[in-house]
């Protein structure tokens, strides 16, 4: 059948995995149900362990749902220690449930699927081997992709129930109570691994720094721990994040950059208690030292920063013109060092950041996102997920989330070497059109004709070049020539549910 | 035109493609390693063809290491290639391109 | 594309001529001109792949409304006359010579342009011709280089090779310049064409480029020779005319306007007859406002 994205969804995939068509971004007020996890009740004494085995034997059984969180990213020691051990003790048909893959885990896991130890996976994304092994038809079930906010929807309605979280901490005390900020391999935010503290039947922690107790601020609580492993290091502190993250040198991210702000200062949206998100990427970071220039020349101050935080933003924030850094996840060592000096830095989790199925988000409060893409379309519609040649190399993150801002802007160039970035149609759509506002690339700057609103606003703006997205996709052809269509098997090997849990399209396997 | 060594012409920079040159005797035969393959090898290997046909040569092993390389490069590459292996560099072959 | 005499030249960036990836992108920055290099930057042994690849650039890249400028190589070496027979065919906007000691070089630079031009059956006149100055030599003959032929674009001060053949090199303060810098600029103003400042190569040092910048506008330079796009937007807001220069500038259109409904010969403002430089330096003003989007379409003052 087709969805409202108009993407083919088989009926067969449908109807095994029970889902539901795409239907359109609007979440409506639907009554939905929250689950209960399992509690095995103790006092709290005798958490503390030294073999992670004995952890697994006491807690793990064929067949269950097991979670890691990724916010150790390349510098993860956590995963394949864990993995190590549940491959040695011959579990079978485990369900993979992280809140993202990285790069150090895929060995492992490829291992892990070959030997029948996983046989599903859920995740935001995954990349290089993994998502090469997975694209050639590696796994037989297709791995369930899921936005930040959406796995946190899924974990409350019991679609992701975690039987044991294994969740790394550069420190905690004997009792449970953890965060990410302390010690040697600190990362920040615990924003994710939240969702599995409170909603997973068994809670395993893993140290290299048991602390006295109480351990706080306590992101993790005590009430919600069953184990603590003393292991000898959770993670590489020089992996974890970049030392200090860099503008971008690039001319072309920065005459981006410089676009992107042009369309943010000339959007009604700044004005005093601007509120916004940038990505990672060269681009998006770049962004925000020309917005702090214009914030600073026309006396704008941001009411908030959310997402993915850099130390760039938290030099907003110490520099007065942003209130709050609303942080879920941090890039590098920086922003860690900030969120435990800095009572404004504040840390939240997955739900409060994205989820669509809760009282209200923090993205519902946002202003501006300023995200990247592989591919966008002429119909917006935006592809993180898959790279020219249809195979897996990406990450849904909080893309489909943070698009709930007013105005979502998106960066990329338009065409990356030969391939061409603006696209007649994504490979995979993972973000819909609908909730994209505006495209920036170095030649021009296309706006979604629904919003007319931007479209007076930003059009009248010297030296803003506005262009249709449909002029911008040929210009892109015009310099690569139109390529060859991908070839796929029949084989569905992965499913992109859109953030209320609807499938918004699937990847088929790779011919070749 | 005859080919009377090998010619190389090109970089492995982004953008750029490396094309080499050598004799051959089964027309123009062409080994082509790139990341866009899949989607533009059937193009690439034409222009280089093509180029190479206009310039006179019709029998030649080629091998190709594209970086992303747009078609005006891929032609003035294959074209300086084809003047260093005919020794014919002094004279551009403007025409061909 | 074809030579237009007068326009905006604020920046002219160097790109070097066997950077695929370097010219492709040469177009969205804005830059006024566009130098695409065959000397310098392009080693000897590529000099004949450099000369391809400019001309199929040349021929199918969009380099946006930015003037395409190539340097070929010097008279003195064996890749000179390909380059010109190249670059003539391919339909470039104008020609620097580098090394340019005499008008007799310039002179012999318009006969090979025009001798190409017959070739290829393009249109007599529709290259430009620039020069750049490169030597004590080329300093003392900037009046003839500059009044050598109509198709002059302009004189270009390039300083390394310049401050070497004086037994200097470059330092911070310019003083080793000052004399290359207003000889060239005065030929330059002096026969009607445009004058260009050299390159800064310090991308670290902003401020030091922001000194030199200003320094060569305050001379009086129509623009500055680039190596980064980064720098476009620094040289411009170096050039970019004040709120008051705008308002006399509207003042002075306005006045000719008047001028022209009333039939008279005469343009005159606040009782003062205003001459041929006010009239050439408020059009200058008004397009160089218009460029950086200063003004909007109605004329209205949109400030920094």
């Amino acid at each position: 059948m087709e969805n409202k994205a108009a993407r083919h969804i088989p009926e067969t995939v449908l109807k095994s995995l029970a889902l539901k068509p795409f239907s359109g971004v609007e979440i409506g007020q639907p009554e939905v149900n929250y689950i209960a996890h399992q509690v095995n009740v103790t006092t709290g004494e005798n958490k503390v362990v030294d073999s992670i085995a004995d952890v697994i034997k006491k807690t793990l059984k064929d067949g269950m749902t097991i979670s890691f969180h990724h916010h150790f990213r390349n510098g993860d020691y956590v995963f394949n220690k864990v993995m190590d051990q549940i491959i040695a003790l011959g579990y079978r048909n485990l369900t993979l449930a992280p809140s993202s893959l990285t790069g150090v885990m895929n060995d492992k896991i490829i291992a892990a699927i070959k030997q029948g130890v996983i046989t599903n996976i859920t995740s935001s994304g995954m990349r290089g081997s993994l998502g090469d092994f997975i694209s050639h038809g590696g796994l037989k079930q297709p791995v369930i992709f899921r936005s930040h906010g959406n796995r946190a929807r899924s974990i409350e309605e019991g679609e992701i129930k975690i039987d044991v979280a294994f969740l790394g901490v550069p420190a905690a005390d004997p009792a449970g109570n953890a965060n990410g900020q302390t010690g040697k391999a600190v990362f920040g935010s615990l924003g994710y691994a939240l969702m599995d503290a409170q909603y997973a039947n068994h809670v395993v922690l893993l140290t290299d720094n048991i602390v006295d107790y109480p351990c706080t601020p306590a992101s993790i609580k005590q009430t919600q721990v069953d184990y603590v492993v003393k292991v000898d290091e959770v993670g590489d502190p020089d992996k974890i994040g970049t030392g200090a993250t860099r503008f971008t040198k690039d001319p072309k991210e920065l005459k981006i950059a410089q676009m992107v702000n042009q369309v943010i200062v000339n959007s009604p949206y700044f004005k005093n208690g601007l509120s916004f998100q940038t990505g990672t990427g060269g681009a998006a970071l770049a962004v925000s030292r020309y917005l702090r220039q214009s914030m600073l020349d026309q006396h704008v101050k941001a009411s908030f920063a959310l997402g993915g935080i850099t130390k760039p933003t938290c030099d907003l924030m110490d520099e007065g013109i942003v209130d709050k850094v609303m942080d879920v996840q941090d890039f590098d060592k920086g922003s860690a060092a900030s969120m435990a000096a800095n009572p404004n830095h504040v840390e939240i989790d997955a739900s409060w950041y994205a989820d669509p199925h809760n009282k209200g988000a923090v993205v519902n409060n946002l202003d501006v996102a300023i995200l990247s893409a592989l591919q966008i379309d002429t119909k917006f519609n935006v592809n993180v997920m898959t790279g020219s040649d249809g195979v897996i190399r990406g990450a849904i993150g909080g893309h489909q989330d943070a698009a709930n801002a007013k105005m979502t802007i998106i960066t990329a160039p338009l065409v990356r070497g030969r391939n061409a970035t603006i696209v007649p149609d994504v490979a995979t759509v993972v973000t819909p059109g609908s909730s994209i506002d505006v495209v920036v690339t170095e030649r021009g700057i296309a706006i979604n004709p629904a919003r007319r609103d931007l479209v007076a606003a930003l059009t009248k703006v010297p030296g803003l070049n506005v262009v249709s997205i449909e002029a911008l996709q040929q210009a892109a052809e015009a310099r690569v020539g139109k390529p060859k269509p991908l070839a796929y098997t029949d084989q569905t090997v992965a499913v992109v549910e859109y953030r209320d849990g609807s499938v918004i399209d699937v990847i088929k396997a790779v011919k070749d | 035109m005859e080919i009377k060594t090998t010619g190389v012409a090109g970089t492995l920079e982004s953008s750029d493609i490396q094309v080499m040159l050598s004799k051959g005797d089964n027309g123009i035969e062409i080994n082509l390693d790139s990341e866009v393959k899949k989607l533009y090898g059937d193009q690439i290997e034409a222009v280089i063809k093509t180029t190479l046909t206009h310039f006179g040569l019709t029998d030649a092993k080629v091998k190709a290491v594209d970086k992303g390389a747009l078609d005006c490069v891929i032609k003035a590459r294959t074209l300086a290639a084809a003047q260093r292996s005919t020794k014919t560099t002094d004279k551009p072959a403007l025409e061909v391109l | 594309m074809s030579y237009v005499q007068d326009r905006l030249r604020r920046t002219m960036m160097f790109v070097p001529g066997n950077n695929p990836a370097m010219i492709k992108d040469a177009g969205i920055y804005g830059a006024d001109s566009i130098m695409l290099d065959l000397e310098d930057s392009v080693s000897l042994p590529e000099k004949d792949a450099a000369r391809l690849l400019v001309y199929e650039a040349i021929k199918t890249v969009d380099f946006g409304d930015s003037e395409v400028v190539v340097r070929v190589n010097g008279q003195d070496t064996p890749y000179y006359d390909e380059d010109v027979k190249a670059v003539v065919k391919a339909g470039v906007d104008v020609i620097r010579l580098p090394k340019t000691e005499s008008a007799a070089m310039v002179h012999q630079l318009v006969n090979d342009v025009e001798a190409a031009e017959a070739e290829y059956g393009i249109e007599k006149g529709s290259i430009g011709v620039m020069a750049a100055i490169e030597s004590a030599k080329g300093v003392m003959h900037a009046m003839e280089i500059a009044e050598a032929t109509s198709l002059m674009m302009g004189l270009a001060v390039s300083g390394e090779d310049y401050t070497s053949d004086m037994h200097t090199k470059r330092y911070p303060d310019g003083q080793e310049l000052l004399f290359a810098r207003n000889m060239v600029l005065q030929a330059a103003r002096a026969a009607g064409v445009y004058a260009f400042d050299t390159v800064f190569s310090n991308m670290n040092d902003t401020e030091g480029f922001y000194r030199e910048t200003n320094y060569i506008h305050e001379l009086g330079f129509d623009g500055k020779s680039l190596v980064n796009p980064r720098q476009i937007e620094m040289v411009n807001s170096v050039f970019n005319p004040s709120q008051a220069d705008i308002e006399e500038a509207f003042n002075v259109q306005n006045a000719i306007a008047e001028a022209r409904a009333k039939g008279s010969g005469v343009i005159s403002m606040n009782g003062k007859m205003v001459d041929k430089p006010i009239v050439a330096k408020a059009s200058r003003v008004l397009a160089t406002a218009k460029a950086s989007h200063l003004i909007d379409e109605e004329g209205n003052y949109l400030g920094k």
